[in-house]
């Protein structure tokens, strides 16, 4: 959009104040994340910048946080809790999500605002209230503290991302699709794997990365809900921050950042294959 | 009804709908089709025409009654074990497939096998001439060609019973013209019995072995389409079906097939009597434009005649188009073809027009 000649003195100052403004926003966003990344290469156990790592010297940087990372049982305990748990409670969020979500869009079923407000409103509650509320349940029914406690608790917390962008996708779903399906005898079953599911997928792909970061980077649930023995890795975070203060939660914060990353592109990959396959944008 | 469950091949039997438990949609609709037969339900939207065709592939539920195919109720068989083929006004082709995965779908879940599949897809393909096609995506596809391909696919599995809701709805009008005719001759060569909905009358006069016009829930006449143009049974069919002029009056004489009718203004003019029977009835008189004649010579000595004032001459490339003022009314149409020896006649001019008795139907009020 470029600034057109008869823009008055007034809409060219707004012109380049506008990007200034755009990019100071990205820097806020971006900048506390990216500094954490040269950090966790600290040679140091501090988490602040030494005078070596400011002269580029070599000897100011180090792996030693993340193989203290690799090594520690505790950190290694909680990244093996949290890559059980969040693939667990994905699995679960986006079956319930999906369904709920096809269920929702159907014309006939009553009460469709007030269903999908209860099913969202794990996202709107304050989590530490939901937190509470399910210890209370969990202790009473016997889940609290245990792995599928946990899984449960964050499938909870997933299920309205995976309500929320399901939904989007299948408004643009045409129901006559389902109908050819049908006329040209196919049972429900085939018909949602064979022709709804391929087309809504790129709904349930984003619901499920939500839910899985969801998982992944929830601390309060986890810490109400679990026991030592379900400690996920922003929970070992947390008991670090208080603790030990060890740049290792940097080096493991870089790493957890890296995956969003990897997890992001991988869905924007997925999301252009489908689309070019489904003919919407140029291949 | 018990004579035409036992013959026809689709049958509506007192069939009733209701979406909400008040309104009736469809009201009492019987109706029964031979095999082989091309009919088209014609109607305006909401006249209960889609609901029919719905509830025959089995995407509603008829509020009451039956509807049979090949003898058998079907009320409680699910559409996807019906056997019928359907082709949707926006195609409905799956787009994450391509032309030849779309076609090998019915055939997939009949669970036939791989040579024979690709032999029935092709030959479906051929008939609608989309061979080269097969493995492109729908989206790449224009309109005309994807509707072609949903037709194919609505026959690759052969089914008895093909229905169609406004296949051609969203082409243009040369288009749509070839597919009409593309579509009619494959059914009337597969002998495939077809269902067709649509709300363009010359679609349903040219496709059809017989129309069934709805309105109103209810089939206000099922004919072939000569019958239906030529012969309207009420005023409905009669405004529906082409043009027609009308015009309010009271039946003064009957005699056989022969009646006279005083407009409202004090005009006298000749009709045929179709739904009134007897002399004083309310009567609304309907003429085909195309067959009011401005030159007395051509008709009966004795038929009457009306006074006419032409208000607007429009010329149609074809035909020639007049609006006349006639017993009071100012949207009377008279249309002559173009022919060089034609007379033009321009505004203001004063003529005298009759018709044959035959041509004007003296219907229900």
């Amino acid at each position: 959009m470029a600034l057109p000649i008869y823009a008055t003195p007034l809409q060219r100052v707004w012109y380049y104040a506008f990007r200034v403004i755009c990019g100071l926003i990205f820097f806020y966003l971006m900048f506390p994340i990216l500094v954490i990344i040269p950090l966790s290469f600290n040679a140091q156990n501090y988490f602040t910048f030494t005078p070596e790592m400011l002269a580029l010297d070599p000897a100011g940087y180090s792996l030693r946080h993340y193989f203290d990372f690799f090594t520690n049982p505790d950190w290694q305990l909680a990244t093996r809790n949290s890559l059980t748990i969040a693939p667990m409670a994905t699995l679960i969020s986006v079956s319930l999500g999906t369904l709920a979500a096809i269920g929702l869009s159907q014309s006939h079923v009553p009460f469709k605002r007030a269903i999908m407000a209860i099913l969202i409103s794990p996202m709107i509650v304050p989590l530490i209230i939901s937190a509470a509320g399910m210890y209370f349940f969990f202790s009473a029914i016997g889940l609290q503290g245990t792995y599928w406690g946990v899984v449960l608790a964050h499938a909870i917390l997933g299920i309205p991302f995976v309500i929320i962008t399901v939904t989007a996708t299948l408004v643009g779903f045409d129901r006559s699709l389902t109908r050819a399906a049908a006329s040209m005898g196919a049972g429900p079953l085939k018909t949602f794997f064979k022709v709804q599911l391929p087309l809504i997928l790129p709904g349930v792909i984003s619901g499920a990365l939500f839910a899985f970061i969801t998982s992944f980077d929830e601390v309060v649930v986890v810490i109400f809900v679990g026991s030592a023995a379900q400690q996920t890795l922003p929970w070992q975070m947390f008991l670090g921050l208080r603790e030990q203060i060890s740049p290792t939660i940097l080096a493991v914060a870089t790493l957890m950042v890296a995956l969003s990353i990897i997890l992001l592109a991988t869905l924007e990959v997925l999301r252009r294959r489908n689309e070019r396959m489904r003919g919407m944008s140029p291949g | 009804m018990s004579q035409a469950r036992a013959d026809g091949f689709v049958v509506f039997d007192r069939v009733q709908k209701s979406y909400d438990g008040e309104i009736l949609v469809v009201k009492d609709l019987n109706l029964s089709m031979p095999k082989g037969e091309f009919l088209t339900m014609l109607g305006p939207s909401g006249s209960g025409k889609t609901t029919c065709l719905m509830m025959l592939a089995g995407f509603e539920t008829a509020t009451h009654g039956e509807i049979l195919l090949d003898g058998k109720p079907i009320n409680n068989i699910p559409p996807h074990k019906r056997g019928i083929g359907m082709v949707f006004q926006n195609y409905a082709l799956f787009p994450h497939m391509t032309i030849a995965e779309n076609l090998s779908f019915p055939l997939e879940v009949r669970g036939l096998g791989k040579s024979e599949r690709e032999a029935k897809i092709t030959r479906a393909l051929d008939m609608v001439q989309m061979v080269s096609f097969a493995n492109r995506r729908p989206a790449q596809l224009s309109g005309g060609q994807q509707q072609r391909v949903a037709l194919a696919r609505a026959l690759v599995f052969e089914p008895e019973l093909v229905l169609m809701d406004e296949p051609l709805g969203a082409l243009d009008k040369q288009l749509r013209e070839h597919m009409q005719f593309e579509i009619t001759n494959l059914a009337h060569t597969l002998g495939i019995t077809t269902v067709y909905v649509t709300h363009d009358q010359t679609e349903a006069l040219t496709m059809s072995d017989r129309v069934a016009v709805f309105n109103d829930g209810r089939i206000q006449q099922l004919a072939p389409p000569e019958d239906l143009y030529e012969r309207p049974e009420n005023s409905f069919v009669a405004q529906f079906i082409g043009e027609n002029n009308k015009l309010d009056g009271v039946v003064e004489t009957i005699k056989g097939e022969h009646c006279t009718v005083r407009l409202d203004d004090g005009t006298l003019v000749d009709a045929q009597p179709v739904n009134v029977s007897s002399v004083g009835e309310r009567t609304r008189v309907s003429i085909r434009p195309e067959r009011v004649e401005s030159n007395p010579e051509r008709l009966h000595p004795d038929a009457h005649l009306v006074d006419a004032e032409v208000l607007e001459f429009i010329y149609m490339g074809d035909t020639f188009r007049f609006r006349l003022k006639v017993a009071g009314r100012d949207d009377f149409v008279m249309k002559y073809r173009n022919a060089q020896d034609q007379r033009r006649l321009a505004a203001g001019d004063k003529i005298r027009i009759g018709w044959r008795p035959e041509d004007c139907r003296a219907l229900d009020a």
